[in-house]
């Protein structure tokens, strides 16, 4: 019987918490190998705009006493990982006395609205092009086609963000420039406010979905090809099943396994993706905050920031892992 | 062998599979292989017939220009297949797609990959009997799984399983149960025993037999196993290079084979009582996008002469039921002037 046996799923669980605990220490690493100190360019930063800052040294040492830059490092250490268990980063340097965690509560949402359209997108229409391409029966000029639309992929998403700014959003006014929702408005579940949503998202998914689907259609047909090959694909046609029913139940069934697995190593791209795309779009998302805080050095934004990157990368990996031994029958032996 | 009784020689006269001159070629860039040269047999109700041969013989290729199986860049050439009066060569995809199963099924070598690894075992039965008879209430469905698991003897704790929880020899009866499941009137059995252990194809092939006396139906099975031929099926029809060389009831070609190369596959049957040199010492000789004019056996045929060279021996019949393609037979089945009968054998 295939399904989740629970050794699976605690194995599975343990490499989770491993991978987002030996992520959080190099960022926290990072920050302290990092020549500087952000309290010192702050306080410089301030003295530039506004001339002489009295008592610079009393400041300094205040802040640092303030952000617990005084303690000795693996002190710090642990005082960061239990503020980040309970999502304490501080508070934010450049929107301060404004807390990080509240910066991301806001933000958070436009991100993952963000992700649930494009990724799935991508994969369906990745998976639909490549299944299509190599299926016998797709008719010659659909075959033909297919291959066209995959001029953008592997640009990187921001470029083609600009490209679709330029064209549609400058030129043609077809779409607006930036933002996620018209000026002046108050998100509410309003028809206007919801068109006015989709109509600031659809550059941002298309540079997201344009670049990176041509990649899953190539692999989906290199597996299509290779499940073709297969007796029990000789066998369907055999039993005279209709075409089109040995096609999803047989073919991209079976050839759609591997690309599960890809999926959660792409993760890690589109992330990558979508942080760049909503900096440039101005979408209230992480990605945007995570831009405006590296601009700005505002370091306790950045940690909070990458925490909630990796923890995300790493919850969907986790997903796909937990989901795969149902959608492959032979994987749940594993756990045995 | 099954014993023919008088009904059955009755049954016997009516030709259900009629092949004729069927032409497989596979292409490649520097010519087209010829790996089914034009065959003709045909196949009576209710018999069994073997296809034998070595390795690249053809007669796989050859059950699946039957069932139109062939995948590129493998084509059928020409010729024409006949069954229970309908033209299979040229239907049209769909109409084809009718009689799939229902008049011509398969059993592959189930051993192997046949079964798709992300479906359940019923599954995989009752899509190929709704694709043919509409969606039907599941408790029914149901019960007649489980009567095709006990006919092929099968235990029911199966019904519910992947492929990869079965043996190979589970694997292979779920592939017979899934062949008849709709009563075909031609099943085609390509090496289905041929990965199984001998004690596991013993069973496979019991199975197969009991199924097949208890259905009546028609069957072509294909392997390379003289000895499990002997046991199991009515007529041999021996094949070299895509062509058929010798076809026989199998009493018959197990005392008097006549042509050389079955004499040479009979001859290479391991014996328990003598040790002897295997005969056969090479594979096809020639290369199969470039056939030598005449007969396509002459590279190895021991008694080779001027003859076969330029014309090819046609199959005809030379004694009661049995055919032979070969040049060293006069029509009434006897040697040739100017032949050594010990040499011959």
């Amino acid at each position: 019987m295939g399904g989740l046996t629970l050794n699976y799923i605690i194995r599975r669980v343990l490499i989770f918490l491993l991978t987002v605990w030996v992520s959080i220490t190099i960022i926290f690493m990072v920050a302290r190998l990092a020549p500087g100190d952000p309290i010192s360019a702050m306080v410089a930063q301030a003295s530039a705009s506004m001339g002489v800052v009295e008592n610079q040294d009393a400041i300094i040492e205040g802040w640092k006493e303030y952000f617990g830059l005084n303690d000795p490092i693996p002190i710090q250490y642990v005082k960061f990982l239990g503020n980040l268990l309970t999502f304490d980063f501080g508070p934010s340097l450049i929107a301060f006395p404004a807390r990080v965690s509240e910066l991301i509560a806001r933000a958070l949402p436009w991100s993952i609205g963000l992700g649930l359209v494009t990724l799935p997108l991508i994969f369906f229409i990745g998976n639909l092009f490549g299944a299509l391409l190599a299926w016998r029966r797709t008719p010659g000029p659909l075959k033909a086609f297919i291959p066209m639309t995959m001029i953008f992929t592997s640009l990187p998403s921001v470029l083609a963000g600009l490209v679709f700014i330029f064209v549609f959003a400058f030129r043609m006014k077809l779409f607006p420039i930036a933002g996620p929702f018209g000026r002046g408005m108050q998100p509410s579940f309003t028809i206007e406010f919801i068109s006015s949503l989709i109509h600031h998202g659809i550059l941002p998914v298309a540079s997201l979905v344009i670049v990176s689907f041509g990649f899953w259609t190539l692999g989906m047909r290199g597996m299509m090809v290779t499940t073709e090959g297969e007796d029990y694909m000789t066998l369907a046609d055999a039993k005279g099943l209709p075409p089109f029913y040995v096609l999803y139940r047989y073919q991209v069934r079976n050839a759609i396994l591997p690309q599960v697995t890809a999926l959660a190593i792409a993760l890690r791209t589109l992330g990558a993706g979508q942080i760049l795309v909503e900096a440039i779009f101005s979408y209230r998302g992480i990605g945007t905050l995570i831009y405006t805080s590296i601009r700005n050095q505002d370091y306790n934004t950045i940690q909070g920031t990458s925490f909630v990157v990796i923890l995300f990368t790493a919850v969907s990996v986790l997903i796909i892992d937990l989901i795969y031994p149902l959608i492959d029958p032979r994987i749940s032996l594993e756990g045995n | 062998m099954a014993e023919a009784s008088g009904q059955d020689v009755q049954r016997r006269q009516r030709k259900v599979l009629e092949v004729r001159n069927l032409r497989v070629h596979y292409e490649t860039p520097t010519g087209d292989v010829i790996a089914v040269a034009g065959i003709d047999f045909d196949l009576y109700d209710g018999e069994t017939l073997g296809l034998v041969g070595e390795s690249g013989s053809g007669k796989s290729t050859a059950a699946y220009g039957i069932l139109k199986l062939v995948q590129p860049p493998g084509r059928i050439v020409e010729g024409n297949v006949v069954l229970d009066g309908d033209e299979l060569v040229t239907m049209n995809d769909s109409n084809f797609r009718q009689l799939r199963w229902t008049k011509l099924a398969l059993i592959p070598q189930g051993a192997m990959n046949s079964l798709n690894p992300t479906m359940r075992v019923h599954r995989q039965i009752t899509d190929a009997i709704e694709a043919h008879e509409g969606k039907q209430d599941k408790e029914e469905l149901r019960q007649r799984v489980l009567d095709l698991f006990r006919m092929v003897g099968l235990p029911q704790r199966l019904y519910n399983m992947f492929p990869h929880e079965l043996s190979g020899g589970m694997k292979q009866r779920v592939c017979i149960a899934m062949g008849i499941a709709l009563h075909p009137t031609v099943i085609i059995a390509d090496e289905s025993t041929s990965a199984l252990d001998v004690v596991v194809q013993r069973v496979v092939a019991q199975t197969m037999l009991r199924v097949k006396k208890a259905l009546g139906v028609s069957m072509i099975m294909i392997g390379h196993d003289m000895g499990l031929m002997a046991q199991m099926v009515d007529r041999i029809a021996v094949m070299y290079a895509g062509k058929l060389v010798e076809v026989s009831p199998v009493e018959t070609i197990f005392e008097d084979p006549l042509h050389p190369y079955s004499q040479v596959l009979i001859e290479s049957i391991p014996s328990l009582k003598e040790r002897k040199p295997l005969k056969i010492t090479e594979g096809i000789t020639h290369d199969p996008r470039n056939p030598p004019p005449g007969c396509i056996f002459q590279l190895r045929c021991p008694f080779v002469m001027e003859h076969c060279r330029s014309e090819a021996p046609p199959l005809r019949e030379v004694k009661a039921r049995h055919q032979v393609a070969c040049h060293l037979y006069n029509d009434d089945g006897s040697l040739i002037e100017g032949v050594k009968v010990e040499a011959a054998v």
